[in-house]
């Protein structure tokens, strides 16, 4: 094939109108059309700048603490008896998840928009906690939407939030989790949209959102093919990631799309079982549609309702996927696989008890399908894994679905 | 000539202003809707403007967000709001109706097979919030093959070059949404709603009809003064939610909602003098 050659064809997307293929779009009320016009023109212009990357390269140095380590799971490979089994550390950044590298992107956008106001919305509570981190660093106003019902399972990160500075509005409508606090989000921005910047946790929503949130995550996949080509001399043989709206796999994934030796999986939270119908699969066992600005791969009913999803993991409970995700599965450049909640569940021990790295339950998706896959893989292949996030947060979950009282 | 065309070739010869009132289909009870619309016909609706429930209306208030919940547990889906339609055509021939909703259900549906079923259904016009000229060229392809119309929404914060986009995809009328902010929020501006309409007109010649804040008969009235139209949205679901909360049956709600489109009426054809 010989456009999947042309090394342009991957970073040239999206086009002009946002679309990776069929995928993306600006699927917003008229109210909000010019306010993305505004923040696509002001973001091709700051991409450009080399005072305002100097300006985010230096706060994911000092500020997030990167480059993050990428560290050989050892023991843990051994074990397995595959394929070397390397960590991509983003559970190391300020704030313990890859979350924070957008959020002082797009914190530095609104500064430089002059808005005195952001709002996020978030599932588990790490974006939030991401965008209440930087708003009290940048003197910025802060409102985080977020289910009721993940009000009161993240108690822990609602306090943190609040002790930031930030407000917290727990969301009642719909199903009361992460696609009706997007929902909640959005009525936000439209109301109040002079001064407030919306910063969107992932790589969905309208255009520009997945392009600029892609962007700032890209740095993940940069520093990890440097450190593979310093460390092995050579490139990995497959990359793994969990993939909820997609924020961490992209960021992997995006800088070696044109590394052809390079295989990706992209894991998605199989809930109960993807064949149960309870899970957060879209990209598995969805359908495309439009939801949240764009079109994409969704959970729907045969009349085009969005359905309810479940996962053990709050990160990764959202019946959509990000465009390009969509436009990555539909041309066969990256494979999207399932991990079920006990898998992941088992991998989120393996890893603490094996590596001393307690990982968050959406990384342990990641973890739980890269334990298969180095299984049938050789010990001179090598497989990176994105370790998104941390799983400090998620020990009360743990403990409750085991019966433990902590 | 269109339905909708029609009615405003009509109003515009009695010097008339369009009552536009806007209900969910299936709320507050599952079967009132074909009498409700025939009540809100009676009681001076000149379009009715029909919601199609969706699981995630990103552009609607506390209100109608409910009305949709309400509307969606009782099973009310896109295909049965077209059924719904069919049968008020039965006993209403000339009053254009409006599908108000979100791309999603219409985008599953396909637009081709949308645009047949509805067309066939006696549909006269879509409205999908989500969906801006610049998404809109399948879609309107399907509507104009069966010549159904296609409504666009133009806010405070469109440019006047986006007019220019809007109205060349736009047909039917134009409505104007008269505040930065969800359906049923705040109140209207008098003095920017009129500064915008007469804006809008310099780009389109189709009528322009305003929603959003319009809470009562003086409220419509304030802007039947520059508009060709009103809508009542919110007020109009909340207080036919109400009658039902409180027990009301069908006659009841339908009762209630004559009453406040009444007022409306009353007050719009108030301010051009020809009621």
């Amino acid at each position: 094939m010989t456009s999947d050659s042309n090394p342009l064809r991957y970073a040239n997307q999206p086009d002009a109108e946002g679309r990776f293929g069929p995928y993306g779009g600006r699927f917003v009320a008229e109210t909000l059309m010019s306010a993305l016009a505004d923040l696509e023109s002001m973001y091709r212009r700051l991409s450009q700048d080399a005072d305002f990357q100097r300006e985010f390269d230096e706060d994911l140095a000092n500020y997030v603490g990167r480059p993050s380590p990428l560290y050989e799971a050892r023991r843990w490979s051994d074990e397995i008896g595959g394929a070397r089994i390397f960590l991509k550390r983003e559970d190391l950044n300020h704030t313990g998840a890859h979350k924070v590298n957008n959020t002082v992107g797009q914190a530095l956008l609104a500064k430089h928009m002059g808005k005195p106001r952001v709002i996020a919305e978030t599932g588990a509570g790490q974006h939030g906690v991401a965008t209440a981190t930087i708003a009290a660093r940048l003197g910025l106003e802060c409102h985080v939407f977020m289910g009721a019902d993940d009000v009161q399972r993240q108690s822990l990160n609602v306090y943190r939030m609040k002790l930031l500075g930030a407000t917290v509005v727990p969301v009642t409508a719909g199903s009361a989790t992460l696609k009706d606090a997007m929902n909640e989000a959005m009525r936000d921005w439209v109301t109040n949209v002079d001064d407030t910047f919306y910063i969107i946790g992932t790589v969905a929503g309208p255009h520009p959102y997945p392009m600029l949130v892609r962007d700032f995550q890209c740095v993940i996949g940069r520093e990890a093919r440097a450190q593979c080509l310093e460390r092995n001399g050579r490139l990995p043989d497959a990359l793994v990631a969990c993939v909820g709206g997609g924020s961490n796999a992209i960021g992997l994934f995006h800088p070696f799309l044109n590394d052809e030796s390079v295989a990706m999986y992209g894991v998605e939270a199989g809930g109960l079982g993807v064949e149960t119908g309870q899970h957060a699969a879209p990209l598995s066992a969805g359908t495309p549609g439009v939801l949240h600005g764009n079109r994409t791969y969704l959970m729907q009913d045969e009349d085009g309702q969005i359905i309810h999803t479940h996962s053990v993991s709050a990160g990764l409970d959202y019946p959509g996927v990000g465009p390009e995700h969509s436009w990555l599965k539909d041309i066969g450049r990256v494979n999207y696989v399932a991990a079920n909640d006990d898998e992941a569940l088992e991998a989120f021990h393996t890893l603490t008890r094996v590596e001393g790295i307690m990982p968050a339950l959406e990384s342990a998706h990641a973890l739980a399908y890269a334990q298969k896959l180095a299984a049938t893989m050789s010990p001179e292949q090598h497989i990176v894994v994105n370790l998104s996030g941390r799983g400090d947060k998620d020990i009360l979950t743990v403990a409750a679905l085991e019966g433990i009282e902590v | 000539m269109s339905r909708i065309a029609q009615t405003f070739t009509a109003l515009r010869e009695q010097g008339r202003k369009a009552v536009i009132p806007y209900i969910v289909a299936g709320d507050p009870l599952a079967d009132i809707t074909v009498d409700l619309m025939l009540s809100l016909v009676a009681a001076g609706a000149d379009i009715i403007e029909l919601g199609v429930p969706f699981s995630d209306p990103m552009s609607e208030g506390p209100v109608i967000q409910r009305g949709h919940e309400r509307a969606l547990e009782k099973g009310v889906r896109l295909r049965t709001v077209i059924e719904t339609v069919a049968a008020f055509r039965k006993h209403n021939a000339t009053t254009p109706v409006l599908l108000m909703g979100y791309a999603n259900p219409v985008e599953h549906m396909g637009y081709e097979a949308f645009a047949d079923r509805a067309h066939e259904a006696g549909v006269d016009a879509l409205l999908t919030v989500d969906v801006p000229p610049e998404e809109v060229a399948g879609l309107n392809s399907a509507l104009r093959r069966v010549g159904m119309d296609n409504i666009f929404l133009i806010a405070p914060t469109t440019p006047a070059a986006r007019m220019d986009l809007i109205a060349s995809e736009a047909s039917g009328f134009i409505y104007y949404v008269s505040l930065k902010g969800v359906t049923g929020a705040g109140h209207l501006d008098q003095a920017s709603v009129a500064e915008q309409v007469s804006e809008i007109r310099t780009h389109s010649d189709l009528p322009v009809c305003v929603g959003f804040g319009i809470k009562d008969g003086p409220s419509a009235a304030a802007v039947a003064r520059v508009a060709d139209g009103v809508v009542i949205g919110s007020a109009l679901v909340q207080r036919l939610a109400d009658v039902a909360q409180e027990g009301g049956d069908a006659m009841a709600i339908r009762d209630a909602a004559a009453a406040l489109v009444g007022e409306i009426r009353q007050h719009v054809d108030g301010v051009t003098g020809s009621a």
